[in-house]
């Protein structure tokens, strides 16, 4: 099975180890995948605004260009994944939008949502396996204390992303688990980060982010890991600095012995 | 345009039917921005229901939700309180003069470490 891979803007600017450690723990455990050719940035926020057909239609390229190609579309990015498997949905269900975008569009074959849009942490659980992968860690990182910092994008809405319990998810952890690191739970991990509001209302992001990190250190985390450079963004400048904060992919290429 | 037209296409626009609130304000007590919020996610729902339109336009709530989602997930009705206030922020940002952001203002406020992300979604959100 081929995925197509699809990285998104910030994964190849300000956030190159998310990309580049991803990239290669997927070569170190089989997985087939291809980048998108010509992928197109996928807006950066789900337009909510059901009037909102333009700034949908970046998207729904990309899932057309993946559809042509086995349709599974891999993403990374939280913000990515959230986009476009929303949008995937509008496609799906919503008439008025998928009317719009095709008569726009004028693909060779409309497009009406068969394309599926799986995160990276998806297909290691369900793809995978974290069995396959706690058989394949060379270097377990035994006796680090992880918070899985999971944030809002890759939960909210359950409804359309059915990621995992959207009130006490288990993914991160057991992903934690997998690479032989300890997990610690803390109430703040799905907390919003402060997101866009970083530059026009810093101060509630700085709230937003501090709030995440004084949780986790009260639970004892050292560190917290995320899939999301925005969260990472905020945790790192607005938080306070007392964690590190790290891609949940460098941990797994240091795992797998593929950290170079 | 008069301001019971306004509020059936905020409405329409929302996707979200607020008539079935029945005022439990889960969403207000789950609301990250509640603080910074001076109107609260389930104001915005019964507002919009009784057409309350001037205040929601001119209030600051549209600039500090986050988008976060969580008033939706907890909603026992299936109101989505963010599509709302989404709806009415649209409404603000897309008259004529109604961009939240002073581009100009930008290049002062950006760090080597600012993800493009932020400051597309930044955009995306508060202008138009």
């Amino acid at each position: 099975m081929k995925f197509n891979y699809y990285p998104g803007c910030t994964l190849k600017t300000k956030a190159k180890e998310l990309d580049a450690f991803g990239r290669k723990s997927l070569e170190a455990l089989g997985v087939d995948f291809e980048e998108i050719k010509e992928w197109q940035c996928c807006g950066a926020v789900y337009p909510v605004a059901k009037d909102e057909v333009a700034t949908k239609l970046s998207a729904v390229r990309t899932l057309a260009m993946a559809k042509e190609n086995g349709g599974k579309v891999l993403t990374l990015c939280s913000a990515c994944h959230n986009v476009l498997k929303r949008v995937n949905n509008d496609m799906k269900t919503d008439e008025n939008m998928r009317l719009k975008a095709n008569n726009y569009l004028a693909l060779e074959e409309p497009y009406l949502g068969e394309s599926e849009v799986i995160h990276y942490l998806e297909l290691l659980r369900d793809y995978v396996g974290f069995d396959k992968i706690k058989a394949a860690v060379v270097n377990p990182l035994k006796g680090v204390k992880i918070g899985a910092y999971y944030g809002c994008l890759l939960l909210r809405p359950n409804s359309t992303m059915a990621f995992d319990n959207p009130e006490n998810p288990t993914i991160i952890e057991d992903f934690i688990k997998a690479i032989g690191a300890t997990p610690v739970v803390y109430a703040f991990r799905n907390e919003c980060c402060g997101a866009y509001v970083s530059t026009t209302n810093n101060e509630l992001a700085k709230k937003k982010s501090s709030a995440v990190i004084a949780s986790a250190k009260d639970e004892g985390a050292e560190m917290l890991v995320t899939a999301c450079p925005l969260c990472m963004y905020n945790l790192r400048q607005n938080g306070g600095g007392e964690i590190e904060v790290k891609y949940f992919t460098e941990l797994l290429a240091t795992a797998l012995g593929v950290n170079n | 345009m008069n301001s019971k037209e306004q509020v059936k296409i905020i409405k329409e626009r929302s996707g979200t039917d607020a008539s079935k609130c029945m005022k439990c304000g889960k969403c207000s007590g789950r609301c990250p921005a509640y603080n910074e919020m001076d109107i609260k996610p389930h104001q915005f729902v019964s507002m919009i229901e009784k057409g309350e339109i001037e205040k929601l336009l001119n209030c600051k709530a549209i600039y500090n939700c986050l988008s976060c989602f969580a008033c939706v997930e907890r909603c026992p009705r299936n109101v989505a309180p963010a599509a709302i206030i989404e709806a009415v922020r649209q409404e603000v940002i897309r008259m004529q003069g109604g961009n939240y952001i002073n581009s100009e203002e930008i290049p002062q406020i950006v760090d080597e470490q600012i993800p493009q992300q932020l400051l597309v979604s930044m955009y995306r959100k508060f202008n138009k």
